[in-house]
């Protein structure tokens, strides 16, 4: 029965080619708007890590200005990032399973091979366990032994982009590099990694690249001459001279990740954070009310406001350009249901039920949603290369993937559908015999 | 005129009217929000800038072999920069105006962090740095050569200052600024040595973007950013040779991040150019898409219509008096239409407003849409209408 129906519906578009163009294009471009607008919203707030996006927690403690909280705007907040000596400090205890802190700086490349000037690299320096908490794949080597952590050594992790650019690809594990005027031995390479939004540090460019080289995060005590590249917020007035001084300072500028993978856990490190601050404010430190929160990766883009308002109000313009078009198949569809209801009447004095002739139409309106689908596909691949082409962060944000097709086809049948059921139970509705007389 | 039987014909026969009528009413509103946030996000990135923002570029070097004399290596450049042909002025800075990269603090007219406090967006510059932005002064003077100092990363600390009017003025509202002294937090008083009139610091979508502060420093850093303004129109014939010129000074070094002030801020407006950039195209979509909804549909009645319409003809209408009809009966639709979308336009405003902090709809943007849709109905319908006009009274007497 389906396969006649399809049929008809088939010979039925046929006979009115102007008609069920206007339809499909009407779906077609109402889907390729909402597509358009939709792809760069759902990508933007994607889970980069759907594995551990509940065992991966960022770590705040509220160390501001006991005069005002760190946002005016939401004062319910701890400051994003800590100070490097509170970061030491967690660094020591060992109730998470992984645990780093890291921040975002800068070194130059200076290759042995002269046909590759020297080139500013950005760096990440982190703990080892970095590398398995985020899940970042090795393509050589691997991470640098947890040893280093404690005791710093001059190693490195290169993204696979830099091995190609310093060592053409080839397996580097081994080799030297020198960086600014130090050598390095590199311990690994890895393969391709982009997390889009780039979850661990969201503070300076949530869908800014993956960093070109990894570094251990206790040389950070070393690099008075290359300093955070990243966001730093301070509050106190102190003296500093030095960079000894700005380490021991109130300004926050580390990120710190805590991999926490039972509830019991969860509770013990907070117990553990809220012991940790409430000793430092016996020290004079921590004037604020205790506000150390641990959030979940997956809660982390939400509170971190990752996704912009400016994309929200393009989804739902999105939706309501989508409702003109399932308006507009309304009245189309109105209007080609009237022009057959000579022939639905006949269909009927043959015998045909109400409810058969429904079925029938739906399937010729559900082929019109595929085909509107379709080319909404077709469109919504068009207006994301518009979009591409404003670079930067919307040359990651705009690409269609499986979830994303299957969500257009979603869409359209149901828009066309919506559009549909007026029309169709109208149709269904004629008398027969009226239309049966006057012929 | 025959308002009132179109009317009661329009009543008889609502369901495809009413459909043309919500189809308006939702286009209306949508096209309305969307030209509001597109001529506001236009408007962000028209903003004047106080800055000669198309003849800048920067360009960086940096030192990596350990040992460098910071105070040779920013004279030399300087010197070969600015001698430059086509190059107007050069100087260094710690980052660019517009690009999204800088520093603030709070800056306090008492010591100690007593009193109001207001965001100041600190760069640091020689006296060059006015010509090179292309800012003007509006009262005091500029840095002096000798009032330029070098100093460490954590030992920066200096005399005098120039700020924006807008800094100025969130500090001093009585207009005493110039010759005053203020304080960064605890640190040593600064005289405000002059007013720049305006200009804009790094971060567009900050809303204290024109309160800048300008540090007569020279930052001793391995890495220098150098900032040049060349003559109008001369930029990317100086950008093009820059890094070679540099490179060639002394090649112990790299020089790289050769960029026009111009693409940064492009890049620093990118969201806002996109949204303007689809909105745009949501709006022509859409009165395209409501535009074919109006001919489909006026074609469909036209049809359905054709022995009624015959007959009228048969008992002496004009063809004008036809066409008149679809029109009349049009803007009867467009009115419900925009009437019902004027109300969903400014709701959907207040839930942009309340949910997304977007600005307040402009209402004169009401009754330009309104008469804009005015317009596209009339324009819609008339092919319809001419076709409806040109059926032969004849049919009249056919039996189908």
């Amino acid at each position: 029965m389906f396969r006649y129906y399809l049929r008809l519906a088939l010979l039925s578009l046929k006979r009115n080619p102007i008609l069920s163009t206007l339809m499909v294009a009407a779906i077609g471009i109402g889907i390729g708007v909402c597509m358009t607008a939709l792809t760069v919203y759902y990508l933007m707030s994607a889970d980069p890590i759907p594995a551990k996006s509940s065992q991966l927690f960022a770590v705040q403690l509220d160390s501001w200005d006991p005069n005002q909280p760190v946002s005016e705007a939401r004062p319910e907040q701890a400051p994003w990032q800590l100070t490097y000596r509170d970061a030491m400090a967690l660094r020591e205890s060992d109730i998470a399973t992984h645990e780093t802190a890291m921040y975002y700086s800068a070194r130059i490349v200076v290759s042995e091979n002269e046909a590759v000037p020297p080139f500013l690299a950005w760096v990440r320096l982190a703990d080892a366990d970095f590398f398995s908490m985020f899940g970042v794949p090795f393509l050589y080597g691997g991470p640098w032994s947890s040893e280093v952590d404690e005791t710093a050594r001059p190693v490195v992790v290169l993204s696979k982009r830099t091995n190609e650019q310093v060592f053409g690809g080839a397996n580097s594990v081994g080799s030297d590099l020198q960086l600014d005027d130090q050598i390095y031995r590199v311990v690994g390479v890895l393969e391709e990694w982009n997390p889009i939004p780039k979850i661990y540090d969201v503070n300076n460019g949530p869908f800014n690249d993956t960093e070109d080289i990894f570094l251990p995060f206790s040389l950070a005590e070393l690099a008075s001459d290359r300093r955070s590249e990243g966001n730093t917020s301070c509050w106190k007035d102190e003296d500093i001279t030095s960079y000894t001084g700005f380490l021991n300072s109130e300004c926050v500028w580390i990120q710190y990740w805590a991999e926490l993978d039972s509830p019991a856990q969860v509770r013990e490190y907070q117990a553990f954070l809220d012991n940790y601050v409430r000793e430092q404010q016996r020290l004079g430190r921590f004037e604020r009310p205790l506000n150390n929160r641990l959030t979940s990766a997956r809660d982390w883009l939400d509170v971190r406001e990752v996704v912009r308002d400016d994309n929200r109000v393009l989804v739902s313009l999105a939706f309501m350009f989508l409702a003109v078009c399932v308006l507009n198949t309304v009245g189309l569809l109105l209007a080609k249901f009237a022009g057959k209801a000579p022939q639905i009447s006949l269909r009927r004095a043959l015998g045909a039920s109400r409810g058969t002739t429904f079925a029938q139409y739906l399937v010729e309106i559900g082929l019109v949603g595929i085909a509107g689908g379709l080319l909404g596909l077709g469109l919504a691949f068009l207006g994301l290369a518009g979009v591409r082409s404003f670079e930067g962060e919307y040359s990651k944000l705009a690409h269609l993937d499986p979830v994303l097709v299957g969500a257009a086809i979603l869409i359209a049948l149901l828009s066309s559908l919506a559009a549909g059921l007026y029309p169709t139970w109208r149709a269904c509705r004629i008398p027969p015999a009226a239309h049966l007389k006057t012929q | 005129m025959e308002i009132r039987p179109i009317l009661s014909a329009l009543l008889r026969n609502r369901t495809g009217a009413v459909l043309i009528a919500l189809q308006i009413a939702v286009t209306l509103a949508v096209v309305i929000n969307a030209a509001h946030i597109v001529k506001q996000r236009l408007d962000l990135i028209g903003r004047p800038t106080g800055m000669d923002v198309a003849n800048i570029f920067e360009v960086h070097s940096f030192d990596f072999a350990g040992e460098f004399n910071y105070r040779e290596r920013v004279r030399g450049d300087l010197e070969l920069l600015r001698n430059m042909p086509g190059v107007r002025a050069a100087t260094v800075m710690n980052q660019v105006p517009l690009s999204g990269g800088g520093s603030s603090s709070g800056y306090f007219r008492e010591p100690e962090r007593e009193g109001p406090e207001v965001a100041g967006n600190h760069f640091t510059v020689d006296e060059q740095a006015v010509d090179t932005l292309g800012v003007s002064l509006s009262a005091g003077r500029n840095f002096r050569l000798e009032e330029i100092d070098y100093m460490d990363l954590d030992n920066v600390d200096v005399d005098s200052v120039l700020v924006t009017a807008a800094f100025a003025e969130r500090l001093f509202p009585d207009g005493d600024a110039l010759g005053s002294t203020i304080y960064s937090g605890g640190g040593d008083p600064l005289t405000i040595i002059g007013i720049i009139e305006h200009m804009h610091g790094s971060w567009v979508d900050w809303e204290e973007l024109d309160q800048v502060v300008l540090l007569p420093v020279y930052v001793e850093q391995d890495f220098v950013r150098y900032v040049v303004r060349t003559e109008p129109g001369r930029r990317d014939e100086v950008l093009g040779i820059v890094e070679q010129k540099l490179s060639e000074l002394d090649r112990e070094r790299a020089v790289r991040g050769v960029r026009s002030m111009e693409e940064l801020a492009a890049e620093s407006y990118r969201g806002d150019r996109m949204m303007a950039v689809l909105l745009t195209a949501v709006i022509f979509l859409l009165i395209a898409i409501t535009a074919l909804g109006i001919v489909g549909l006026a074609s469909f009645s036209v049809k359905s219509r054709t022995k009624q319409i015959g007959t009228r003809r048969a008992i002496g209408a004009s063809r004008f008096d036809i066409v008149r009809y679809f029109l009349v009966e049009n803007w009867l639709i467009t009115t419900g239409g925009v009437i019902l979308g004027s109300v969903l336009a400014v709701a959907f405003n207040l839930w942009l407003v309340r949910t997304f902090e977007l600005p307040k709809l402009d209402f004169i943007y009401i009754p330009l849409g309104i008469l804009a849709l005015w317009i596209l109905g009339q324009l819609a319908v008339l092919g319809p209408a001419r076709r409806a006009a040109s059926i032969a009274p004849a049919i009249a007497t056919r039996t189908v």
